[in-house]
């Protein structure tokens, strides 16, 4: 009896969502009285063992270079053979990119119950009952799994990764890696921008901000904070700003721990995107834009004027810290 | 070249969310229900510009679901495909619906299934990969191009901070996002001629149901929004730092 946990990784470093998947897993198995294990694949660059602090006590790694890609067919066969090399019964994933291709996989094959999406430690007292997030952030679910081996998703800024002390024991995993189906031929990444996803901070703006040249303002307040960059779905589908920006029901779900909103009335669809937020800012002109229903600060106002200005008092906060 | 397009029924995106019998049932009452706008506006309309540029192809819809999803169905075919298949049962559990789905795809020999990258209920993303690891075919998931070559597919998806393109053969599950499609509105001739589209019902297979739901809640109502003058930035500083401790 273990609880796995599949460690995400990109260009050999450990994803900061997969810290957060490594603690609840740590947690999850102190709750279950059993030991908490990772799965690597592919070639890293970062020292393993050092994961030890975040609670597993052994990483299974599949140094294959095969793996640095993802077929998500293959990933599936090798972590559902460390799961049973293991014997695990629970296995967890980040609700990620990766894991939303993986962990339904891996739950088919072991026909495992999934739980997509989970928010919190399951429940054990009676069963094995798990909340997740359900109607785009709208409402939470409590959803039992009854089969023996059981899968969990976790979504991205839903647990605090908390580091003590130890070291974790790497050894290679002997698995059968078979030719991968899936032959990825470019990637792309925007570099230099912090990923919406995993992003403590987002800067949000619509179309109060009249047009892709007032954008400034946003990107200098963004880059002050460090935050992610994100946009309401008519800036996006006007090419104000990439369609991966837009954030809402039908865009990217983001709970960062601040988000901002700059000229964005709050309409139910958006919301439904960034209401996971822990602290929601919102500066509109308009007092009855009803973004601030959902808001915990809120400056009524000219996102012209007010937004430089924030910029200047975070700076001299940040000059003085 | 065939075509499957699983198509789901959520409820409207400005539906209220509440609960009856204790927490234990979704609210329907007063709700519009409508086509999952992933499975609408990216993956069935992207099947269809797949069908127009070589109308040999087949496009089959299904559902899972029971006979009050038909409306929902009709309303898919007014866009377009050839027919629509119905799993006659009601299911949460996400193992359970893409069992049914990998049957039918199964039986169907489809060369291309998609579905969208997730429902706007449950928010599972989880039916594309479990329809892909039962019938033993590739996945790619959350697509935002899609391109066929053949029987060879280039799409590009998305991963953390950018996206990726890959190349894969054909059989293959697809589940679609922004960009695969433009969202489409159905005219009155493929209104009509959804009418006549065969809409075939077929029982549900033998499966295990893996997860049940045992209730719902809703998030605590927020305290209330804290409003700091325009020209008084500073105070909205000094309350992200030290109150919320976010800045
Ligand atoms: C099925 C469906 C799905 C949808 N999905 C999404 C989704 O995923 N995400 C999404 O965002 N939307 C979505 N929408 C659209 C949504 O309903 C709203 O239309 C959209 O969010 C509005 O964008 P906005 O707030 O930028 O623009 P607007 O509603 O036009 O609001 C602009 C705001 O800017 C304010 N403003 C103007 N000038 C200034 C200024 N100088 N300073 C400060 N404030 C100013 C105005 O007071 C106003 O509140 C969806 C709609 C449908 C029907």
């Amino acid at each position: 009896m273990s609880v796995l946990i599949f460690i995400d990784q990109t260009e050999g470093h450990v994803k900061k969502s997969s810290l957060e998947a490594i603690t609840y897993g740590a947690d999850l198995a102190k709750q279950l009285g059993t030991t908490a294990e990772g799965i690597v694949l592919g070639t890293v660059t970062e020292d393993l063992s050092a994961l030890g602090k975040y609670g597993v006590t052994k990483i299974h790694q599949v140094a294959n270079e095969t793996l640095n890609h993802l077929d998500a067919q293959l990933y599936a066969s090798v972590i559902s053979e460390a799961a049973a090399a293991s014997g695990a019964n629970v296995i967890v994933f980040s609700h990620n990119q990766t894991g939303k291709a993986v962990a339904a996989r891996v739950a088919a094959k072991l026909k495992a119950g999934l739980v997509a999406g989970a928010c919190a430690l399951p429940d054990t007292s009676n069963g094995f009952v798990v909340k997740k997030t359900v109607f785009s952030g709208k409402a939470f679910a409590n959803i039992s799994i009854q089969s023996s081996v059981k899968v969990i998703s976790l979504n991205p800024n839903s647990y605090k990764t908390v580091a003590t002390e130890g070291t974790a024991a790497v050894a290679d995993f002997a698995a059968t890696v078979g030719q991968p189906r899936v032959k990825v031929t470019a990637v792309n990444k925007i570099t230099g921008e912090v990923p919406l996803t995993e992003a403590d901070i987002v800067v949000s703006g619509g179309r109060g901000l009249k047009g892709p040249e007032n954008w400034g303002i946003l990107l200098d307040l963004a880059k002050e904070l460090g935050a992610a960059t994100a946009c309401s779905r008519p800036v996006g589908d006007a090419h104000w700003r990439p369609h991966h920006e837009h954030v809402g029901q039908t865009g990217v779900q983001v709970a960062p721990n601040l988000y901002i909103a700059i000229g964005i009335s709050g309409a139910i669809q958006h919301l439904a995107g960034v209401n996971r937020s822990k602290v929601i800012v919102v500066i509109n002109k308009d007092p009855e834009a009803p973004f601030f229903k959902a808001a915990d600060y809120g400056i009524v106002g000219d996102a012209f004027e007010v937004v430089p200005q924030l910029t200047a008092a975070i700076h001299k906060l940040k000059a003085g810290a | 070249m065939k075509i499957l397009v699983c198509v789901s029924k959520t409820p409207d995106t400005t539906a209220k969310i509440a609960f009856t019998d204790g927490n234990t049932k979704f609210d329907e009452a007063g709700v519009q229900w409508i086509i999952n706008p992933y499975d609408e506006w990216y993956s069935l309309v992207r099947a269809i510009e797949l069908k127009e540029a070589n109308p040999a192809a087949t496009i089959h819809l299904v559902t899972v679901g029971n006979a009050d999803a038909e409306p929902i169905i009709r309303k898919a075919l007014a866009l377009g495909g050839d027919e629509a298949i119905r799993v006659n049962t009601d299911s949460s559990d996400a193992y359970y619906i893409a069992a049914q789905i990998a049957e039918v795809a199964k039986q169907g020999g489809y060369d291309l299934v998609f579905t969208g990258k997730e429902t706007i209920d449950y928010n599972g993303s989880s039916i594309g990969g479990m329809i892909a690891e039962l019938i033993d075919a590739p996945y790619i998931s959350l697509a935002t191009k899609f391109d066929l070559n053949g029987t060879t597919a280039t799409v590009v998806r998305e991963i953390e901070g950018g996206e990726e393109t890959a190349e894969v053969a054909l059989p293959l599950v697809v589940s679609c996002q922004k960009g695969v499609a433009e969202q489409r509105i159905p005219n009155m001739r493929g209104i009509m001629a959804a009418r006549t589209k065969p809409l075939k019902v077929v029982e549900p297979a033998a499966v295990d149901a893996l997860t049940t739901v045992v209730g719902f809640e809703l998030p605590p109502a927020k305290a209330g929004v804290k409003l700091v003058a325009p020209d008084n930035v500073e105070e909205l500083v000094r309350l992200l730092h030290e109150e919320a401790k976010a800045i």
